[in-house]
């Protein structure tokens, strides 16, 4: 699925805006970063400490000591800081972050999310994520939109342990673009290959159709 | 004064079984390696580490977790290591997982003297059950306690005697915080310098945190992942 993968992305990519400070998790969060529109300088944190991520090193520049939070090597930008844990996470908790963009399990019509453990399976832990998305101004999900096996992602009320609650504000997958509102899914757009029908099946919740639905893809 | 002790082995002399051990580090990145292996090397048992990561099945904390040295942890993330997550899904360690921002804020706490603090993060969650829930200006939040430990190991790309800490890029993290944390600091560093040659406006952190040092002999500093652009 790397077509839904690069729509998702070039989608998510569109809701960036000049000057935002943004947290894009791993995964397909993370390609996001490949995307930034032309115009619009964003700077990106990591929850290691990393406020201004540049590309990844050439070989020669490779630096044991500078990694982002997926554990991969990378670089500085001019005019980036590096601080603490604790400043890091200040930072994501005060409200400081602009956008944060992450996968998820599930995602609920209240705006709950569920993404970092199936119960009965082994545990990793949630590391930052439910500081990110309790923090963030803007938390924006960036998924496939139903799973492998065609189950629901987009759901009434999320059965899995929960990350946060009502945190979501948006989601992008490769079949549609949906606001939560307090009303529930908000269908803004849907891609150029795909009906309201399709979409209606492949979600578990009701879904509220804007009236001037657009269309991405 | 002088807090440098001849090598590691020294130092992790002073580590008792059942000690808790606070370990700085993100990942591989900036963990104390050589205290580690010093630990290993020394088979201290039934001890208590606070680290946000596990290491990996080879290196870092994960050589403690494979000699079974380790009885308990209090982590983040733990993926990353396939003898953690045995003995974990089998019961042979007890395991505390902890949102990232909480963990850095209860490490701050243990250190600052702060008893405790409401953070919104985890609210609503597994992480809220059997705490103290209070709504603040709306919004619920969760009491979480501070996080102290009898020793804290931590890495610092410089130090000078009086165990002044400067940091190298994202091998900074945690450390900080856990030199504050602990009852007793041991820093190992890359270099030794003279005092005064870390500026005072650059210490991060301040000798008063750290009761002993070691000059590490050699880094590995192994890279979890190797990811280069092309060309």
């Amino acid at each position: 699925m790397a077509d839904a993968r690069e729509r998702i992305v070039k989608r998510v990519a569109r809701e960036l805006r000049d000057g935002d400070y943004v947290n894009l998790g791993i995964g397909i969060p993370t390609l996001v970063g490949n995307h930034i529109p032309p115009g619009i300088e964003i700077t990106l944190h990591s929850e290691n400490g990393l406020l201004g991520i540049g590309p990844y090193p050439t070989k020669d520049q490779i630096d044991a000591d500078l990694i982002n939070a997926g554990k991969e090597t990378v670089t500085e930008l001019p005019g980036s800081s590096i601080v603490s844990s604790v400043e890091s996470f200040a930072m994501v908790r005060g409200g400081h972050l602009d956008l944060t963009v992450l996968g998820a399990l599930q995602v609920d019509e209240a705006g709950n999310l569920a993404n970092w453990m199936i119960p009965g399976k082994m545990v990793k832990g949630m590391g930052g994520a439910m500081d990110l998305v309790g923090g963030a101004k803007r938390v924006i999900v960036a998924m496939e939109h139903a799973t492998k096996k065609g189950g629901h992602k987009l759901v009434k009320t999320c059965s899995l342990p929960l990350t946060g609650v009502k945190v979501v504000t948006m989601i992008v997958t490769e079949m549609a673009v949906i606001d939560v509102t307090p009303a529930g899914f908000h269908l803004r757009e849907l891609a150029e290959d795909t009906t309201l029908e399709r979409i209606k099946e492949a979600t578990g919740a009701e879904l509220i159709v804007d009236e001037t639905l657009g269309t991405f893809g | 004064m002088n807090k440098v002790l001849p090598d590691a082995a020294a130092a992790v002399r002073l580590i008792p079984d059942g000690a808790t051990i606070m370990m700085g580090g993100f990942g591989l990145c900036g963990i104390p390696e050589v205290l580690i292996a010093a630990l290993h090397e020394q088979g201290t048992k039934q001890l208590t580490a606070i680290s946000n990561n596990a290491g990996v099945d080879d290196f870092g904390l994960g050589i403690l977790l494979r000699s079974r040295q380790v009885t308990k942890m209090i982590a983040t993330y733990v993926g990353e290591n396939k003898e953690f997550e045995r003995q974990f899904l089998d019961g042979e360690i007890e395991v505390e997982l902890v949102p990232q921002g909480t963990f850095a804020e209860r490490l701050r706490a243990g250190g600052a003297g702060i008893g405790g603090f409401f953070t919104p993060t985890g609210y609503g969650t597994v992480v809220s059950e059997g705490k103290e829930t209070r709504t603040i200006d709306g919004r619920g939040h969760v009491f979480e306690r501070p996080l102290h430990a009898d020793f804290s190991f931590v890495k610092a790309s410089k130090g000078d005697r009086l165990g002044n800490l400067i940091y190298h890029r994202t091998a900074q993290n945690f450390n900080p915080m856990m030199a504050a944390a602990a009852a007793i600091t041991i820093a190992e560093v890359e270099e030794l310098v003279e005092p005064g040659e870390i500026d005072a406006d650059h210490v991060v952190t301040p000798g008063i945190y750290v009761q002993h040092l070691i000059v590490g002999a050699h880094y590995e500093k192994r890279i979890e992942r190797v990811v280069v652009q092309d060309g």
